[in-house]
């Protein structure tokens, strides 16, 4: 893992860079921990307040630790008329949380996305990198089992 | 070239639906089991960009056969080897069958969903492996750059753009000879070039498939328009949910440079060109060009008022050119064929082709290619083979959350900017939704609603809290809590919220909600008088009941209940109790016996 220096250094200390370097933070931590946005503030020489405007506005972002799998229910247009609502409504009900929750055990965090781009297999969920499409509910309860 | 020292290819899609469907696994299969047979000095398997089949993924081309085999796993491999490879006969059962049909079809070229397209942008789709230089080169890939820098002067490529007519991809139609005229003229010793990749709308994914199956022929394009508007740096600003489109572009970029396609001194001509990848944050408005721009700066997306336009003061301050991956993939073919011959595709005022993602509630669905004034019916019913289950066609969705739905009655209007525009719906980037009898429209706008409201940057009023206060009478529309004076009141709230936006969010943010109330009048009277969703999508105004007829007492449905709303025993009719009873569904996606009455 890359140290917030060189993510930094990395794109120059650039403020054009800024949303590469939270992306790669993001990415490998899988949330933004406030003591790096406070570095990278002060390396980059824009105030903190600055991040937190990218990272709040930015869905790519969250501002808290992420569960072990990041399943993510696609509710593009073509997964929501092919049932996606279904699937995030069950995965609410099965995990017990709501979009952008994590379970108490930290295995699952939930989210609800915008088209993934995969609107051929709707309806789809992505779970961390891997896609699963023409899913229902009962053939979703196995891909999650998958998933430790 | 590759191609040409094997007896046969076969062409694995490895676009992002098939390898979801494990086709790089497949593809390995195919490498090995030809090992077994001592047949890898005469077959090569290449894994292509998006074939466009989704629906029959993962998909793979037997070439010069052309036979085209689908919906394949590892286990048949062995068996497809050694039958067509060793054998020379192909495996029946691994081909296409149409619906209804005992005999597949064995060409590609024959099937219903490839014989109507028009292959102009996606050429090179599914015929040579996108992250080998080499392959684009073979098919004259670059040919047009060579022509441009060497024997074309700007103002000749301009020109040639112009007599093809062609128009911007991304939804609204700018003629790009224009705007790149205008970015041409602009004074300035620095300007930039950006492709906008961030394809945001729910339902389409062409951009993907572009930058996946053909990463060299955008920046082909790219390249092409720098010259022609004086710049030499550019930007590809791809959204990060895409992470095989943004390594394939990234490869294409550094396969460029070293064969000095790109970076300085292009072709020993003198003219510099170089190209960076931003990837997006995750927001849909950074698909507006101002927002884009904002983003690449590192600053949170919010639009700007235009003018000045971008071609004038862009990014940093600077004069900068802004078009859409599909624009930038048609400009190589233009200037290598010519204008003239690009501007006889089409219709009068809308040249050329254009890509859809045809999608929802459609046989076929996938990614097609077809000339402009083709028909939608075409295009639902010829290549997309319809509805499937012997459903209702009810409306198709148009240009995303900026477009409209389409009814049946206007299904012969032909694909073209300006007849899209006049029935409420936009081109847009080129998502095109199915939907049938099941498709509650009430619950279409209050989707396409919800989705804006949570995407409106906030900079503007009536699109932040016009929005939401849409937001709020639709769910108490489809909640049975609508009132006489509802629908008054949503026309009125949509002309203020397109009159009072900045960007094309805000301005076109209404039109969903216009089109189905234009269209689809009668389904909003049944939701707000009558208390009714027709189409049985609306959980607060519909209930799930067991057809006394139809129900074997099979069981399936008591099990699948996650709150035991169902009882019955083995062989008996079973019950649902509307009390305990949450709508999910799932008794409706398990039951084989349409048992399950949603009313």
């Amino acid at each position: 893992m890359e140290s917030v220096q060189q993510v930094v250094d990395k794109y120059g200390g650039l403020e054009a860079g800024l949303i590469s370097m939270l992306q790669d933070i993001q990415r490998d931590k899988g949330y933004l921990p406030e003591d790096d946005l406070s570095m990278i503030a002060s390396r980059v020489r824009v105030p903190l307040s600055r991040l937190y405007s990218l990272a709040t506005f930015y869905k790519a972002f969250s501002l808290v630790p992420r569960g072990r799998h990041c399943v993510n229910v696609c509710l593009g247009t073509a997964c929501h008329v092919r049932g996606g609502a279904r699937l995030l409504d069950k995965l609410e009900r099965d995990l017990d949380i709501k979009p952008g929750e994590t379970t108490g055990d930290r295995r699952f965090t939930l989210e609800a996305v915008r088209c993934v781009g995969c609107c051929g297999l709707a309806p789809v969920v992505v779970i961390d990198d891997n896609f699963h499409g023409k899913l229902n509910q009962k053939s979703l309860e196995k891909v999650l089992k998958s998933y430790e | 070239m590759d191609l040409k020292t094997y007896r046969t290819h076969v062409l694995v899609c490895a676009g992002t639906a098939c390898v979801s469907n494990e086709s790089l696994v497949i593809k390995e299969a195919f490498e090995q089991e030809l090992r077994k047979h001592g047949l890898e000095k005469e077959v090569q398997i290449i894994g292509t960009g998006c074939n466009g089949f989704c629906e029959r993924g993962p998909v793979a081309v037997v070439q010069p056969d052309d036979v085209f085999y689908q919906r394949l796993s590892k286990e048949d491999i062995p068996f497809l080897v050694e039958e067509h490879f060793l054998k020379g006969r192909p495996v029946e059962k691994l081909m296409y069958f149409p619906e209804a049909d005992e005999r597949p079809i064995p060409k590609m070229m024959d099937i219903d969903f490839f014989r109507h397209q028009r292959l102009v942008v996606l050429r090179n789709r599914g015929r040579m492996d996108p992250e080998k230089i080499d392959e684009y080169i073979g098919f004259d890939g670059y040919t047009a750059l060579a022509k441009a820098l060497t024997s074309m002067t700007p103002e000749q490529i301009i020109e040639e753009i112009k007599t093809a007519g062609l128009r911007g991809r991304g939804g609204a139609g700018f003629p790009t000879a224009t705007k790149w005229e205008l970015c041409r003229k602009s004074t300035g010793n620095i300007k930039y070039l950006i492709c906008n990749a961030d394809e945001g709308d729910p339902g389409a994914y062409m951009d993907r498939s572009i930058l996946e199956a053909d990463p060299h022929a955008i920046l082909e394009g790219m390249t092409i328009g720098a010259k022609a508007v004086g710049a030499h740096h550019g930007f590809i600003y791809v959204r990060d949910e895409y992470p095989l489109a943004v390594n394939r572009i990234k490869k294409a970029i550094e396969q460029a440079l070293a064969y000095g396609l790109l970076g300085k001194n292009i072709l020993d001509t003198g003219f510099d060109f170089e190209v960076d990848v931003v990837r997006g944050g995750g927001a849909f408005v950074c698909g507006e060009e101002t927002a884009l721009m904002a983003s690449i700066e590192g600053k949170v997306g919010r639009p700007k008022s235009r003018p000045p336009f971008p071609v004038e003061k862009g990014l940093w301050g600077k004069p900068t050119n802004i078009n859409n991956v599909e624009t930038w993939a048609n400009v190589p073919i233009i200037i290598r064929r010519g204008g003239v011959w690009y501007s006889t595709l089409g219709t009068k005022e809308s040249k050329g082709t254009k890509v859809f993602s045809l999608v929802g509630k459609i046989n076929n669905s996938g990614l097609v290619e077809v000339p402009m004034g083709i028909t939608l019916r075409e295009i639902i019913y010829d290549i997309g083979g319809g509805i499937p289950g012997g459903k209702k066609f009810k409306a198709v969705q148009s240009g995303g959350p900026s477009g409209g739905c389409i009814p049946e009655n206007l299904l012969d209007l032909p694909v073209d900017y300006e007849e899209l525009t006049r029935v409420g719906a936009i081109m847009g980037s080129g998502g095109l939704i199915v939907m049938d009898e099941d498709n509650c429209m009430v619950d279409v706008a209050l989707y396409f609603v919800a989705f804006l409201s949570e995407e409106s940057c906030g900079k503007c009023t009536p699109c932040r809290v016009g929005l939401q206060r849409m937001h709020e009478m639709l769910t108490a529309i489809t909640e049975g809590r609508g009132e006489e004076g509802d629908i008054e009141r949503l026309e009125n709230l949509s002309a203020t919220i397109q009159d009072g936006s900045l960007c094309g969010l805000g301005q076109t943010a209404p039109n969903p909600v216009l089109t189905t109330l234009k269209y689809f009048k009668e389904e909003y009277i049944a939701h707000i008088r009558d208390k009714r969703c027709p189409a049985g999508v609306c959980k607060a105004l519909i209930q799930f009941s067991i057809d006394e007829e139809k129900c074997t007492g099979c069981g399936v449905c008591i099990r699948a209940c996650p709150v035991d709303a169902i009882s019955g025993e083995k062989k008996q009719l079973h019950r649902i109790d509307e009390n305990l009873c949450t709508k999910c569904g799932s008794c409706h996606e398990v039951c084989k016996f349409e048992a399950i009455v949603i009313e």
